[in-house]
């Protein structure tokens, strides 16, 4: 099954609406998950383990009863935000490996304010804490953006470097002014119970806030796809310079980028310390903001493919847990599936290559 | 100089050579050769094969046809690898080097002889010194690459290629990033190989330069060898006249722009000095009134591409005023400059024009804030489409629909995308930069046709263009650009092309 020559330029242009297109690149990412599964049972073999229980352990424990879906979904929560800040950076043609840091500036942000003000009622108090991460969030995002844009810093480099400058920013808070009354730990008093989201299934923790990302994600589809900003951000991301020829303002747009990536992150952080934690912590995050540029690229930049990545993420992450204690399989194998998605995502191009060729011989 | 008829064997003789990309055909059985201690010089526009060529030479593309010999001998190229072995040297146009390794380390990479494991870096040191000692080309085997000057860089790659073996030496324009200075530099060492015996090939686009240097020009045009002349026994104005063609026609344009109608694009003493500081606009005025196409005639490389781009706000001028319809524009972005009406039709279509979208998202790049397109903010998606339905039937785009990547369209078909973009909104001043390179016969009728009805509409044009014949047939003016001024300007009804050469070549004063 040869296919044409690529660079023929007399051949007639193949018919590829946006549609065909997003199908095949849905395609490819499931086909790179699906491989990263085959490789990793191949692992669990070797452990001495059947694979196909262990899968199936794994499975119930993500999905098998309401219990363990709400644990998959309240995971997928944070993991949905990063993932939908890593994108819109992306989508502008920046990279935020930041998001981490974002996070933990998000979560303090509202701590601080639920703690502050407790005797808000509820229906303000709520958004000021999630406005407060959110803005907290993209403030500590804009730094690497006004050094990217002032002084040509590379904001791959900034935004991790910057991630250590967070953590332990919020590790002297947490210690100092922001630790709890008792003084014991590195975490501020618990919140009060009027600043807590409303449980979404009764007797699980999943809140409300899953729905709330929900429309976020909706809001964000809508962003990129239906208005001229989400369509300028595009342009900018795929060529700058056309972007400027066309009269685009693109140094705002780069930095409404960093602003909406920051303040999504900062959501994340709000979502972890009001749905979960109940308060600040030190190390908030097992990593949330890192798996976020898996979750965005297995999910290839849009907000629905986000969304799907996000649950993924946290099935293979909840139902590691089961397969440790129902199948013996270390959880750590599970990491190691997950670090495989990311290997078998980044060679999806050449899935998407192979599907291409296909479609056209 | 040693004469070239008289030697017996050209180092290196192509015959016959083609190269063909599909249907289209960059080299058209191109016979060429140079002896040892001669200097070839190979002329051409942009686009003309030249470096195809140049790639067949050095072993990067295998042509279809013909045949490569060295010293006489027919030899085959597979690879670089083959054309170093046999004494071929490239000097590319960017170089090939590490900058973090030293000159003696960048001349030793990959080398068996010098040793795999053990390197006799002093050997390489030793033999470096007494090369750039032999040519005068003051190269220090301990430098730092990345710490020479461009120039000095330069004589890296030429300490190199001696050092590898070379006798063929292949120089991809090799003036192009040099300032006058280094140019004169370089020839110096230039002439020292050439009395050493090595066989130079010199790719350029620049008339003084060859004159001064070559034993032999040979002009590429569209493909094809048009011409080998001794360069004592020719002119630039011979050699200008080759290299664009002179089979032109008039189209009989009768109305003439009044004079006292209003001018809407107008450039005062534009001064633009690139990154290195050398200078490609100095001191060049413009003004363009309403119904008037402004020929800018020139060889490439005179400050063409600088000009469209300060003119369009992608670069910002060191000094020097813009006005657009009366508005001063100077230093002010190309949003501003489109709200006023200009439009831009550039010359890198890849790299300016278009994004990796739709056709649809494509047609809708400038006017994506204002209604129909959006509003609000809101994108309004069947308004798109719609307009781009009308583009498309309106430019004649042959595509599937509006949903088709600009991508897979043909250059020509992506050049109506942008023309429609650009013409529906009816602008005041129209920057057309190469508006037909790479388009076929027909396209480029289509666009002349739609350049000529904006003229008639009363838009204010700037055609850049390297075809003389398309400038010489749209213009109601032209002037020619030479070292980023204007050098001198003629009417439509009175142009002589011997003048033209002249002035296109800066052998005359305006």
């Amino acid at each position: 099954m040869s296919a044409e020559p690529v660079s023929t330029p007399a051949a007639p242009a193949r018919p590829t609406g946006r549609f065909g297109d997003a199908g095949r690149r849905v395609a490819a990412s499931i086909i790179a998950v699906l491989l990263a599964l085959a490789c990793g049972a191949i692992l669990i073999a070797l452990w001495g383990v059947n694979p196909v229980s262990a899968y199936g352990a794994l499975l119930n424990g993500a999905f098998g009863n309401l219990n363990s879906i709400a644990e998959t979904l309240l995971r997928a929560i944070p993991l949905t935000c990063t993932g939908l800040a890593v994108a819109f950076a992306f989508r502008a043609g920046t990279f935020n490996i930041g998001a981490e840091g974002q996070l933990m500036f998000g979560g303090a942000a509202a701590a601080a304010v639920g703690l502050a003000l407790p005797h808000l009622p509820p229906l303000l108090l709520i958004p000021s804490m999630m406005g407060s991460a959110m803005i907290a969030g993209a403030l500590w995002s804009l730094l690497p953006g006004v050094l990217k844009l002032r002084f040509g810093a590379n904001e791959l480099i900034t935004t991790i470097m910057l991630n250590y400058v967070a953590i332990h920013f919020i590790s002297f808070l947490l210690y100092g002014p922001m630790q709890e009354s008792a003084g014991y730990l590195a975490q501020t008093d618990r919140l009060d119970r009027a600043t807590t989201l409303p449980q979404l299934i009764e007797r699980t923790r999943l809140h409300i806030g899953f729905l709330i990302v929900l429309g976020v994600v909706a809001l964000s589809h809508f962003a990129l796809w239906h208005t001229s900003w989400g369509y300028k951000l595009r342009v900018v991301g795929l060529n700058a310079r056309v972007a400027l020829n066309s009269g685009m303002a693109v140094t705002a747009l780069t930095v409404s980028a960093f602003l909406v990536s920051g303040a999504l992150a900062g959501l994340a952080g709000y979502m972890e310390v009001v749905g979960v934690q109940r308060r600040m912590i030190e190390g908030l995050s097992p990593g949330f903001g890192y798996t976020g540029i898996i979750v965005a690229l297995l999910g290839g930049t849009s907000p629905l493919g986000v969304l799907a990545a996000a649950i993924l993420f946290a099935a293979l992450q909840v139902g590691a847990t089961t397969m440790e204690t129902a199948e013996g399989v270390p959880s750590t194998l599970a990491t190691i599936i997950q670090g495989l998605v990311v290997l078998f995502v980044i060679g999806r191009g050449t899935i998407d290559l192979a599907l291409r060729r296909r479609g056209s011989a | 100089m040693p004469s070239p008829a008289a030697a017996p064997m050209p180092a290196l003789a192509l015959s016959g050579v083609t190269v063909r990309f599909g249907t289209f055909t960059a080299n058209d059985r191109i016979d060429f050769s140079v002896g040892s201690g001669e200097v070839h010089a190979l002329l051409g526009e942009n686009g003309a094969g030249k470096t195809t060529l140049m790639r067949v030479v050095a072993g990067l593309l295998k042509p279809q046809d013909g045949t490569i010999a060295i010293n006489g001998t027919p030899v085959t190229l597979n690879s670089p690898l083959d054309a170093a072995a046999l004494g071929i040297g490239m000097v590319h146009q960017h170089f090939m080097l590490v900058p973090p390794l030293s000159v003696a380390q960048n001349a030793a990479l990959g080398l068996p002889r010098v040793g795999r494991f053990f390197p006799d870096m002093r050997r390489v040191r030793a033999d470096l010194a007494e090369i750039s000692e032999r040519y005068g080309l003051e190269v220090d085997p301990d430098a730092i690459v990345g710490d020479l000057t461009v120039a000095g860089q330069q004589r890296v790659e030429i300490v190199k290629a001696l050092y590898r073996g070379a006798r063929i030496f292949v120089l991809d324009e090799p003036t192009a990033v040099l300032a006058p200075k280094e140019v004169e530099g370089l020839f110096r060492v230039l002439r020292m190989l050439a009395e050493a015996g090595t066989a130079m090939v010199f790719i350029s686009h620049k008339l003084n330069e060859v004159m001064e240097i070559s034993n032999r020009v040979s002009v590429l045009r569209q493909g094809k060898l048009v011409a080998t002349r001794a360069t004592a026994e020719t002119s630039g104005a011979e050699l200008a006249r080759l290299m664009i063609g002179s089979d032109f026609e008039l189209p009989h344009v009768s109305d003439t722009v009044p004079q006292d109608a209003p001018v809407r694009l107008e450039a005062r003493s534009l001064a633009y000095r690139d990154e290195r500081g050398v200078p490609r606009l100095d001191g060049l005025d413009l003004s363009v009134r309403r119904g008037e196409i402004v020929g800018i005639a020139g060889v490439d490389g005179n400050g063409q591409q600088e000009l469209a781009e300060v003119l369009t706000g992608l670069r910002q001028p060191q000094s020097g005023t813009l006005m657009i319809d009366g508005t001063d524009v100077t230093g002010s972005d190309p949003a501003r400059r489109i709200g006023l009406g200009l439009a831009h039709v550039p010359e890198d279509r890849q790299r300016t024009g278009i994004v990796d979208l739709s056709i649809a998202e494509n047609a809708v790049l400038e006017t994506i804030d204002r209604p129909p397109a959006s509003r609000r903010g809101i994108l309004s998606h069947s308004a798109i489409r719609a307009f781009a339905e009308t583009l498309i039937a309106d430019y004649d785009v042959r595509c599937t629909g509006p949903r088709q990547p600009i991508t897979t369209l043909s250059g020509g078909n992506q050049q109506k995308v942008i023309l429609g973009r650009a013409l529906s909104r009816d602008p005041g001043v129209i920057v057309a930069v190469q508006p037909t390179r790479g388009l076929d016969v027909g396209a480029t009728a289509f666009v002349h046709r739609q350049l000529l009805e904006q003229r008639r509409r009363g838009a204010a044009i700037v055609l850049v263009s390297t075809e003389l014949d398309e400038v010489l047939a749209l213009s109601d003016r032209v002037l020619v650009i030479y070292a980023g001024r204007i050098v001198g300007e003629l009417p439509r009804n009175q142009i002589a092309l011997d003048r033209l050469s002249a002035l296109m070549t800066g052998q005359a004063a305006a």
